[in-house]
């Protein structure tokens, strides 16, 4: 039977099968036990027309509500320029795989450079790799990351502050391989630093996991802390959401080693949670321990300035079991969405996104405030584009998500029964900010 | 593509003034300004200031000094680099599905979570498995995450001796890296002249501290593991699971099901067996899946169906944990079930066979020329160790280099590691007879300009965008950012 | 006798008194390729014999270093870290790292360079 992706016609069959010296396909599966064979194929539905496949899943897809979105929690509803949907479809780029062969994958090397480049820029580093799975592993892959250059020590300190959906897949990865995750307090929504400091002094510390903006939505403030964490040999990992770093002082300005976080806020859509983009930035002196692939620059036999896959020798296909890290791929073309999205909005307009989703965010928050049902959670504390509410008495955090949901609108994330966690972005109107205030005020 | 570099940088393209984006204005104050400057950058980030059009044309020009699949035929072995169909595209790109945040209320998401639903349930019939897991977000995440299933599975039953993995010497890189990064150790397990792994020395090393044996299967040369059924006796005997690196999946399609080989725990790379584009090397998803007595362990969270039919997601805690932030790759999801949509049970039944069909009738085409270290039929890719005569001193390197000038992807080379000069071809089942027949042409070609004009073959590419690259000086000397190219 | 002695794994010590210097075999330089980068340890680490202190990369491979003996690190060999290749071009000359020996005992379970010979021969097949 013809098919569209299968071009064989019966008088190919015949003709290749002559070429095998064989009379049927079936005699090159001779080696494979017929008591294992599928018998009578798959238990599935016979194939379908392209316009049946569109109806279907656009029936799927008309099961959803898309609702309104004021809920961030790692996760952000930041505008896509059309131009970036548009560039991100062209086949070279998207039907390409790894670039194994520099000479016919230059556009490959050269977005993924230029990503490298700009993400060194926003975090404040010297190198950055050519992107991990999402912002969770990437921090795994730091915690590791750290783990091996210390050698011997096998502790890692987390904040209580750090997403706990970051902080259980960097568990996950710990555990197995028998390296102890403590947990830093948090004291007022911020890491508590004293606690930290006396965590450090059992000398045993070969990281240190924190985040800004935090899970909490609240900006902070790491003066000291590299010295801190340095002083007893550990490394300084600092976990951000990377479009906030167009405004808030990034990992390089800490004096980090290592910068990790989810890259999703730069012009990636928000998919239902994927595919995002990890991303991972480093001290030059780190260089030669990041996970994953690298681009770098060199030129070609004509002297022309070339891209290629190099420090390859730290990588799974060559190191097999003494790698440091399984990786060996990355999000490929989730580094040119960023890429694009940061060619178009260049500085000026990463600000005027934060800009714009720090005057919404703040704008619901006081009108939230306003309605006598839920006030700031830690009202002293910076935040920039999200925040934690404490709900009146009488008020769950499942009925304020009902009755907004029956609304339309997404009102944050609960972070327990009664508090709620809530972000806006540039795309938020004050059309949408006021009915959400107005309807929390009939709570 | 190209045949002259467009080698500019967007950063070169930049101008002091210029902007490619427009925003409101907003209605809200500026409230940057109150926000304690200590906790600002010190500086703005050096990012291009470039206009949309040149941005447009910059990407565009980019593009053509790459090589994609649509582009031309991409014999990458073990890839599996399949046609990618454009409705799926256009599917995974529907607004009602990039618009749904993660948080949203299952009540609300009931159709993404029924396309999550349904490619579980299709995998797991493919598989022959219980359930999947589509969290994993890529083929090495997916081995990391099934070997992690594996250590659940033996802590829960106390059992604490089983530190160490097997793994044949011809799998691919990333069993090992795995596995190590899972916490085991590896041990080798050697491989006949013919590919196939040695049983005799799998017997001798499988003992009470032997938690898996990952195999992959057709392994890396191409050739069917039939003796399947006594390893799998052998490795459950023992009380280790079977793992199955569904990298090599796709000739088995509509042939036989890991689940009935003996397999305990797999993973299935939806980007080589599924037809979702690689996308210059991501995203990819990587689901795990296991046979029945085994689901507990898969990570969390995961879509369940209740007796009402509505769907529902698992956060329960589980051994395992999470591996992601949230469940996966989702658009990819969405491709490769309109894939199995499309296809259909008949489809993909036919995938196996014409994929096997299209190697093995490149791999007779050209094995008077090439040396074919292994007889017999090959799946759905072959290994080649370089060219039958190797007294011109043209390597697989240059094979590969030249293939580029003459208008292909190259094979992959130098792997499996078993062969010193590796070439391995996956044509797919997506490619005519008419590709094929060129790319014999090609091949037959190089080994003829092996003989004759050797210095030729030696020297290639010389019809690409550039010329060999520096390998050394970018590894010596490190420039991985335009600030270093500046300096 | 020789004042030279290899580890299987292709590096040697170099004895001068109660000092080891340690560096690879002109056979593994040559298996290698250009090198690329030593990881070298720092001043005052402790190495144990038959235990890694160290890697190499060319652009190709990379492997880990044992060290020959145990003992402390008196000096590493900076000049590597700015030309590696130097590696590549007297391996035996330029020496990675300089150990102050704790236990000289252990030089007799190393091969000597006509055992180490052998092991060589033995590779190439």
């Amino acid at each position: 039977m013809p098919h569209p992706y299968l071009p064989h016609t019966a008088s190919d069959i015949e003709q290749m099968l002559a070429r095998c010296g064989v009379d049927n396909i079936n005699d090159l599966y001779s080696d494979v036990p017929t008591s294992l064979r599928l018998k009578d194929g798959y238990n599935l539905p016979e194939s379908k027309s392209e316009m049946e496949v569109n109806a279907a899943v656009k029936a799927l897809a008309g099961y959803n509500k898309p609702l309104v979105c004021f809920a961030g929690a790692g996760a952000y509803d930041h505008y896509t320029p059309a131009a970036v949907a548009s560039l991100v479809a062209r086949s070279e780029y998207l039907t390409a795989y790894t670039p194994y062969q520099p000479e016919i994958s230059q556009g490959t090397l050269q977005y993924i450079f230029e990503y490298q480049s700009m993400m060194t820029q926003l975090t404040g580093m010297d190198v950055c790799n050519a992107s991990m799975y999402d912002g969770a592993t990437a921090t795994a892959e730091a915690m590791m990351m750290a783990v091996h250059s210390a050698k011997k020590r096998r502790r890692v300190l987390v904040s209580a502050t750090l997403d706990p959906k970051v902080a259980d897949v960097v568990k996950t990865y710990a555990h197995y391989q028998d390296i102890t995750i403590d947990v830093i307090p948090a004291a007022d929504g911020v890491t508590d630093r004293a606690a930290m400091a006396e965590m450090l002094a059992t000398g045993d510390v070969a990281g240190v996991i924190l985040q800004t903006p935090n899970y909490y939505g609240i900006l902070e403030d790491f003066d000291g802390f590299a010295d801190l964490i340095h002083g007893s040999k550990a490394l300084m990992i600092v976990n951000s959401h990377a479009s906030t770093l167009g405004v808030i002082k990034p990992a390089g300005q800490w004096g980090a080693d290592i910068a990790v976080g989810e890259a999703q806020s730069l012009g990636i859509p928000l998919s239902y949670g994927g595919p995002y983009l990890g991303y991972m930035c480093a001290t030059r002196a780190l260089m030669r321990k990041m996970p994953g692939r690298i681009v770098g620059a060199t030129t070609d036999e004509n002297g022309q300035r070339v891209f290629v896959l190099t420090l390859q020798a730290r990588e799974q296909h060559i190191r097999r079991e003494k790698a440091t890290s399984n990786i060996c791929s990355n999000q490929g073309l989730m580094t040119l969405y960023v890429g694009i999205y940061m060619s178009l909005m260049g500085a000026a307009g990463l600000r005027e996104v934060n800009r714009l989703s720090s005057s919404n965010a703040h704008a619901l928050a006081a009108k939230l405030q306003a309605t006598g049902k839920m006030s700031l959670t830690y009202p002293d504390k910076p935040f920039l584009n999200e925040f934690v509410m404490t709900l009146a008495d009488g008020i769950t955090s499942a009925q304020v998500l009902n009755v907004l949901r029956d609304n339309g609108i997404l009102a944050g994330v609960a972070i327990d029964d009664n508090h709620l966690l809530i972000a806006a972005t540039e795309k938020r109107t004050n059309d949408e900010i006021n009915a959400y205030a107005s309807i929390v005020k009939t709570l | 593509m190209n045949r002259k570099l467009y080698d500019k940088l967007i950063f070169e393209l930049s101008k002091p003034g210029r902007c490619g984006y427009s925003l409101p204005h907003g209605d809200n104050d500026d409230t940057l300004a109150q926000l304690p400057a200590g906790l600002l950058r010190l500086d703005a980030p050096a990012l291009p200031e470039v206009d949309e059009p040149t941005v447009v044309r910059h990407y565009n020009n980019q593009s053509t000094n790459n090589f994609g699949v649509d582009t031309g035929f991409y014999p990458l072995g073990s890839c599996t680099m399949k046609y990618n169909p454009k409705i799926n595209e256009l599917l995974a790109s529907d607004s009602t599905l990039t618009a749904l945040h993660p948080q949203q209320p299952v009540e609300t998401v009931q159709g993404v979570l029924e396309v999550y639903w349904n490619l579980q349930r299709a995998l797991s019939e493919i598989g022959g498995m219980a359930d999947f897991s589509l969290n994993p977000f890529a083929g090495a995440h997916g081995e990391l995450t099934g070997m992690l299933v594996i250590r659940a599975y033996h802590e829960s039953r106390n059992d604490s001796a089983r530190r160490r993995v097997i793994i044949p010497n011809s799998a691919h890189g990333t069993n090992p890296a795995s596995a190590t990064i899972a916490g085991y150790d590896v041990v080798e397990v050697q491989s006949l002249a013919d590919g196939t792994v040695d049983v005799e020395d799998l017997k001798s090393k499988l003992d009470e501290t032997v938690a898996a044996v990952m195999m992959t299967n057709p392994n890396t040369a191409g050739m069917f593991e039939k003796n399947i059924p006594e390893i799998a006796s052998m490795v459950h005997a023992a009380g280790a699971l079977l793992y199955y690196d569904g990298a090599n999946l796709n000739p088995m399609l509509g042939i036989v099901r890991p689940g009935d080989m003996g397999f305990d725990v797999m993973h299935i790379n939806l980007h080589k067996t599924f037809s979702t584009p690689h996308g210059g090397g991501g995203p990819g998803s990587g689901p795990v899946g296991v046979r029945a007595g085994l689901e507990q362990f898969l990570p969390r969270p995961h879509v369940v169906k209740a007796a009402d039919g509505s769907f529902s997601i698992n956060c329960d805690d589980c051994s395992l944990g999470r591996v992601s932030s949230w469940m996966g790759n989702f658009s990819v999801i969405v491709k490769a079930l309109a894939y199995i949509m499309t296809m259909g049970n008949d489809g993909l039944c036919q995938v196996g066979p014409l994929a096997t069909l299209n190697a093995n009738y490149v791999m007779n085409a050209l094995n008077d020329l090439y040396k074919q270290p292994v007889a017999g039929p090959c799946k759905h890719e072959f290994v080649f160790d370089g060219l039958a005569d190797k007294s011109t001193g043209v390597t697989t390197l240059n094979v590969a280099k030249r293939l580029l000038d003459l208008g292909f992807h190259a094979p992959t080379i130098y792997f499996p590691l078993l062969f010193h000069e590796s070439l391995m071809v996956e044509p797919t089942e997506t490619e005519s007879i008419e590709t094929l027949d060129n790319f014999i042409a090609a091949m037959r070609q190089i080994a003829i300009e092996a003989h004759e004009t050797p210095e030729l073959v030696k020297s290639a590419p010389h019809d690409t965008p550039m010329a060999h690259p520096d390998e050394t000086e970018a590894a010596m000397n490190p420039r991985l950012t335009y600030s270093d190219l500046c300096k | 006798m020789s004042n030279l002695y290899f580890l299987p794994t292709h590096e040697y010590a170099r004895v001068e008194g109660n000092v080891a210097f340690i560096g690879i075999s002109k056979f593994a330089a040559a298996q290698l390729g250009n090198v690329v980068y030593v990881d070298m340890p720092e001043e005052d680490d402790e190495v144990e014999a038959g235990v890694e202190f160290g890697a190499i990369e060319s652009v190709k491979a990379a492997s880990d270093l044992f060290s020959p003996v145990s003992g402390t690190v008196v000096e590493v060999n900076e000049a590597l870290a700015d030309n590696p290749r130097l590696v590549n071009e007297d391996p035996e000359t330029n020496w990675i790292i300089k150990v102050e020996m704790s236990n000289p005992a252990e030089l007799e379970k190393l091969l000597s360079p006509e055992a180490y010979e052998k092991v060589c021969e033995a590779e190439k097949h």
